[in-house]
């Protein structure tokens, strides 16, 4: 069986998405990105530095890799439109991931001016995927007006701390007629496949993988887990219950000596 | 003559256009993408742009994130 996410015509998979940030260096992580197979990463746009020159990240990329410019910076709707366009003006496609924060300590999304964004982008033909507080009014809303795909968090950006917000991504991923891919906060491999097993079309990691001793093997340690997870998910997990139910026959048993 | 560049002003030769202030630089054009006053300006015009005092400049390329 062949199982693709497909999203604005692209067959995706590798449902493991990679944030490029904190990385020791470029080169490493290409060979993050190659080692996890990874099918679609995500850049930020700032200011150029010109005393830096800095290096061109977009050459460190695998070329099959999709590249999703996320509008990190952004305080209002009307600032990540701007960083949108200029991206798609830069030349790396239109995929975004909108990403609205007014928070400093919990970097958590504005999840309306996010969705004010994805009406406007959606209007002038991006991908996008906005990143959001887990809520099914507003996931169904940024849904119905066009996202590509929803992307609610697990935990706050770089905390490493899992997917604190099950219950509601679990709503959302039985409610809402995208795929929902959960992104930030998940800190290991377990985590990730945890997402999966509950039916999220995809994770996107990036401080977990970035920041490890050896960022090259904990990518494919992401990668074998959401493989793992998506697995389990689509083999039908079993439902829980309070009792033992045995494993082996409970009849033709061993009679003792009379 | 002044002009801001990414929120900085610098003083730079008179009748500059885009495309010199990025050679000048000694910044490689690719994936570079230059809003001037506001306006986003593609590369093929950036020869075409005469700058001028107090224009406002932003010079943004890719970095890695999240």
């Amino acid at each position: 069986m062949t199982d693709f996410l497909e999203i604005a015509g692209k067959k995706i998979s590798n449902r493991l998405f990679i944030g490029t940030g904190k990385f020791a260096s470029y080169p490493i992580m290409k060979q993050a990105l190659e080692a996890a197979e990874t099918e679609v990463a995500t850049v930020a746009l700032r200011r150029v530095d010109a005393d830096l020159k800095d290096k061109n990240i977009i050459e460190y990329i695998p070329k099959p890799c999709q590249v999703m410019i996320n509008t990190s910076g952004a305080r209002n709707a009307e600032e990540a439109v701007r960083i949108a366009r200029l991206a798609k003006a830069a030349g790396a496609g239109n995929w975004i991931k909108i990403e609205v924060i007014r928070d400093n300590k919990y970097l958590l999304p504005d999840n309306l001016e996010t969705l004010k964004a994805v009406e406007i982008l959606v209007k002038e033909n991006f991908i996008v995927f906005p990143y959001m507080c887990p809520d099914l009014s507003i996931g169904r809303r940024m849904a119905q007006a066009g996202a590509s795909a929803v992307m609610p968090l697990g935990s706050p950006i770089g905390s490493n701390r899992g997917i604190k917000t099950r219950e509601l991504i679990e709503i959302m991923i039985n409610e809402i007629n995208v795929p929902i891919i959960v992104d930030a906060g998940l800190g290991k491999p377990s985590q990730a496949c945890e997402c999966m097993e509950l039916g999220s079309a995809a994770v996107l990691v990036n401080t977990a993988i970035a920041v490890a001793d050896d960022p090259v093997k904990m990518a494919k340690a992401f990668s074998t887990a959401v493989c793992a997870g998506r697995l389990a998910y689509l083999s039908g997990i079993p439902v829980t219950s309070k009792f033992a139910n045995a494993s082996s026959p409970l009849t033709g048993f061993l009679g003792g000596k009379k | 003559m002044v002009v801001s560049i990414n929120g900085r002003p610098e003083e730079i030769k008179m009748q500059s256009n885009l495309a010199e202030l990025i050679s000048n630089k000694g910044l490689c054009a690719d994936n570079l993408v230059i809003e001037h006053n506001s306006v986003i300006v593609p590369k093929h015009k950036w020869q075409k742009i005469a700058l001028k005092e107090n224009d406002f400049i932003e010079i943004v390329s890719f970095v890695g994130g999240g």
